[in-house]
């Protein structure tokens, strides 16, 4: 497909702006102008319509496809959300509004919004308070490392490192670093579950807080859980929880109760806000009376009659996290999601999501590798290491799908699994789409012994076949150029 | 399905999480229909005032938004899919991220763009990080002209790393060389500007990046992608890294978020660059496409070596404004961009004209100016509230002893009676 700059035709507009109604000013002085316009499109409007529309069709989508993308929960989103956001009195309101005198007045429904949302995901994760300001998971990781080490700076101790299992999301350690902590790693043991008899060798007075994926990347719930918070917190260290994979017990089991001082949930996961090619997420951070002091501003407060106002007055807040409140329209998508299943409808969601993950286990069981064959939660690591030995690698199983019509779940991680392919159904997804799912994958298991060949050629149903990525990062083409 | 799994319940299935179950319902209301749901937020909206003619800006404007972006971002099939680790059924979501990197690099002139970071301020703080990395150094000079909002989240990230902070407040609105190159030194490792600033003045930061470079220190401009139309680009004052804020292309104001923040850099940088980056190639049949690259920088390869944790972007909102800039064109935002500071121009004079009101003109600007008001701002623009309008933002908030002055924003979105209208209220409650 041609890109958008190689459209363009000198002169063609694709908007026009109104007519000038005023008159115009004075040149500005040409040292403070650029010399030349930068050359974007000059392309006409349905030039534009149709390239994006074009371009939008060569993407899986989980409105097109099943897209069982291991621990990203890539499930249904609700359209009403979006047009919820699209409501004007949300979408046109500036964010510096509330900082005006009295201007708090002036955005009663908003501040209501995250108020109640906040709310909300307290009680959901079994915590005190929560800040919605964090826009990504890996962000809500970082500010609750941030909270956590203003915490031991009011206590008076410096300490120096976070432990993470080996089967820990990337992000975890590269957050930790940013908060300026080293990571001790600490392997799995044959369960599946982090290894206690290591974690109790290097849990020490240096311990700032344990890090754990709760359940773990491999989809089962570690029943340890509360025994590393008992000694976690025995030596003064906080116990942070990843809370990617809320999905599997919400309603069910709450972080808080479980021994954890810390939560980040991904909305754009468990609460059903689109994941829009990447982004944008949100990562709210939730904490016990521990870490409440340090939250960070500004934090929204009711006031006796009922209104609501902001809060900047918190001496030992860590600060400001984002420039405003948070990715509002992502927040308000999930607060609309929790008002529709409400009490009842949250223990459905982990219930259905865990069904959905173990009936795939079971059916593709003596098809696949399961290396941890146990009930699972939310989600089912399998290996391809037998169809491996033949050739046939997770990644061409991964390519095969999609010509099967699927979007391939996520391959190689956790990296303690060998060519591992991590399944997340989600609750939203039918049991005659896993049927037929489960059909595409024992196909390209029995292809894998009969013609392995053909798999390593897959994709062959899309515009492109595999991509040279070794050449893409040798020269480092990253920009068009006429 | 219960059979299959070998389960009598899908309670059950929860039999591992043991003593940690929860034994009572959640404490939230009860499920509602998406009609009353609906009914409800739609309340909680009306609940909020975007009735009032907005004059208040401070890096997050009122641009028009065409109609083609809103319909085109919302395809399912953009809005509904992740990250594109699969490239042969993602091409859309990186072509356009690749369009999105090109057009930045035209806006800003630099040699390379990431696919997005989360807004402007986690942007330019994501700059000074590579700049103590690529230097070894930690001292971070700023001017204090860059956004009160940004500027507070850098020491807000920054707290746990040993990063010194210097601020160097603007004379006469624009940067103050002297103090800058006083503060420039062999253990700083950047210099951090705006262009145009807080206060709405435009410069030309050329001079203070010849200087910060022959003391090896990296120059970090945040910029205004709008302005960009008709001011002078990051790379021809010779930026090593340029960042921003790309909520004014296509995106609405939505009470924050999700915003855009960008980065684009000199092309020795691109290693260090942190946040997605697509790149080309060909397939094995030799057909043109994109794929993720670099990836080796990246918190899934590196883990606690990455360049950023960053993992979730904005790329939505990159696609948002890459449509946005292809609708406008090269023509249309220099045209916009024209526009907008002509009846910021005309504003100017407008509110000069009231009496007891005063307009700094000690330097140039392009969307933004500040007045100079005989009574607090705050009073003021509570009284403007009154009148329709959203008046301005009082600087007061952010810097002590300009209680009295008032930053005025304007779009193209504001008409000449608009403005005519904001200077005869001021008048009437001054």
């Amino acid at each position: 497909m041609k890109l958008i700059f190689e459209c363009s035709v000198p002169g063609r507009r694709g908007i026009g702006l109104p007519r000038p109604d005023i008159p115009a000013a004075g040149p500005v002085d040409g040292k403070y102008v650029r010399s030349s316009a930068p050359a974007l499109p000059e392309v006409s409007e349905l030039d534009v319509v149709r390239h994006y529309t074009l371009l939008s069709q060569e993407n899986y989508s989980v409105d097109t496809q099943f897209y069982p993308l291991g621990s990203c929960t890539m499930k249904y989103n609700p359209k009403f959300a979006e047009a919820v956001v699209g409501l004007e009195g949300f979408r046109e309101l500036h964010p510096l509004l509330p900082q005006l005198e009295q201007g708090c007045l002036l955005t009663q429904g908003a501040l209501e919004v995250i108020y109640n949302l906040e709310k909300s995901l307290a009680e959901i994760a079994g915590m005190k308070a929560f800040t919605l300001q964090p826009m990504a998971g890996a962000q809500g990781e970082l500010t609750g490392l941030m909270l956590i080490a203003a915490y031991h700076r009011k206590k008076g101790s410096r300490r120096k490192h976070v432990i993470v299992p080996d089967t820990s999301h990337g992000t975890n350690p590269a957050s930790a670093a940013i908060a300026g902590y080293e990571t001790k790693v600490i392997p799995t043991s044959a369960d599946g579950t982090m290894d206690l008899g290591k974690f109790k060798e290097v849990l020490n007075e240096d311990t700032a807080a344990v890090m754990l994926t709760c359940p773990n990347t491999l989809g089962i719930f570690e029943p340890q859980t509360a025994e590393i918070a008992r000694l976690a917190h025995e030596k003064g260290a906080l116990m942070y929880c990843d809370g990617a994979n809320m999905n599997a017990i919400i309603g069910r089991a709450r972080p808080g109760d479980i021994g954890f001082d810390v939560v980040h949930l991904n909305l754009h996961k468990t609460f059903a806000t689109p994941h829009g090619g990447g982004g944008p997420g949100a990562g709210p951070v939730g904490v016990n009376e521990k870490l409440e002091p340090f939250l960070p501003i500004s934090r929204v407060v009711r006031r006796k009659d009922g209104s609501f106002f902001l809060e900047y007055d918190k001496p030992d807040s860590i600060g400001y996290i984002a420039s405003f409140y948070g990715n509002f329209g992502v927040l308000l998508r999930a607060y609309a999601y929790i008002l529709m299943y409400g009490m009842e409808g949250m223990k459905e969601i982990s219930g259905h999501a865990v069904l959905n993950a173990n009936y795939l286990r079971a059916r593709l069981r003596g098809h696949y590798e399961i290396p941890f064959d146990r009930m699972c939660m939310h989600e089912c690591v399998f290996s391809a290491a037998k169809q491996a030995a033949g050739g046939v690698r997770a990644l061409d199983i991964a390519k095969a799908l999609i010509d099967r019509g699927f979007h391939p779940p996520t391959v190689y991680f956790p990296l303690v699994v060998k060519e591992a392919l991590m399944v997340e159904p989600t609750e939203t997804e039918s049991k005659e789409t896993l049927d037929a799912f489960v059909e595409a994958m024992k196909g390209i298991a029995e292809t894998a012994e009969r013609d392995p060949e053909s798999l390593r050629n897959a994709p062959v149903t899309t515009r492109i076949s595999r991509p040279d990525e070794v050449k893409a990062a040798r020269e480092m083409r990253l920009r068009w150029r006429p | 399905m219960l059979a299959a799994v070998g389960a009598g319940s899908i309670d059950e299935l929860f039999a591992s999480i043991g003593p940690s179950l929860l034994s009572r319902p959640l404490a939230l209301p009860p499920g509602r229909s998406e009609m009353e749901v609906t009914a409800f937020l739609r309340e909680m909206a009306g609940r909020n005032a975007t009735n009032l003619i907005p004059f208040v800006g401070g890096g997050f404007y009122d641009h028009y938004i065409p109609a083609a972006v809103d319909q085109l971002a919302s395809r399912a099939e953009f809005v509904t899919s992740y990250t594109p680790y699969q490239p042969e059924c993602a091409q859309g979501t990186l072509q356009a991220m690749f369009e999105f990197q090109t057009a930045i690099c035209e806006l800003t002139g630099m040699d390379v763009a990431n696919a997005s970071l989360y807004d402007g301020g986690t942007a330019l703080y994501e700059a000074a990080m590579m700049a103590t990395k690529l230097t070894g150094r930690n001292r971070i000079v700023m001017d204090s002209g860059v956004s009160p909002i940004y500027r507070t989240i850098l020491y807000t990230y920054t707290r746990n790393l040993s990063v010194e902070f210097e601020e160097v407040e603007p004379v006469h609105g624009q940067s103050d060389r002297k103090r800058l190159f006083e503060k420039l030194d062999e253990r700083t490792a950047a210099v951090i500007l705006q262009n145009p600033n807080f206060f709405g003045a435009i410069d030309d930061h050329s001079d203070i990046v010849e200087y910060a470079h022959r003391k090896g220190i990296i120059a970090v401009q945040s910029v205004y992608p709008v302005a960009l139309g008709l001011l002078k680009t990051p790379r021809e004052m010779g930026v090593d890294i340029a960042t921003g804020e790309g909520q004014s292309l296509g995106l609405p104001l939505t009470f924050g978020g999700p915003y855009l923040g960008f980065m684009a850099v000199r092309q020795e940088l691109v290693r260090r660059l942190p946040g997605r980056i697509c790149g080309e190639t060909v397939d094995r049949n030799g057909k043109r496409c994109y794929v993720l690259t670099l990836q080796a920088r990246e918190q899934h390869i590196r883990r606690e070596k990455a360049t950023s944790n960053i993992c979730s972007n904005e790329a939505l909102c990159a696609l948002r404004a890459v449509i946005y800039l292809s609708l406008i064109g090269k023509n249309g935002l220099a045209e916009l961009a024209r526009l907008v500071r002509d009846k910021t121009e005309f504003a100017k004079d407008a509110v000069d004209r009231i009496p007891g009101v005063k307009v700094n003109r000690s330097s140039p600007t392009f969307n933004e100016f500040t007045v100079v008001l005989p009574r607090p701002a705050d009073e003021v623009i509570g009284k403007m509230v009154r009148k329709g309008f959203i008046a301005g933002f009082p600087l007061g908030r952010y810097y002590p002893g300009m209680e009295n002055f008032l930053l005025v924003a304007v779009t193209e979105k504001r008409t000449k009676e608009e403005i005519v209208k904001l200077a005869d209220s001021l008048e009437a409650v001054l």
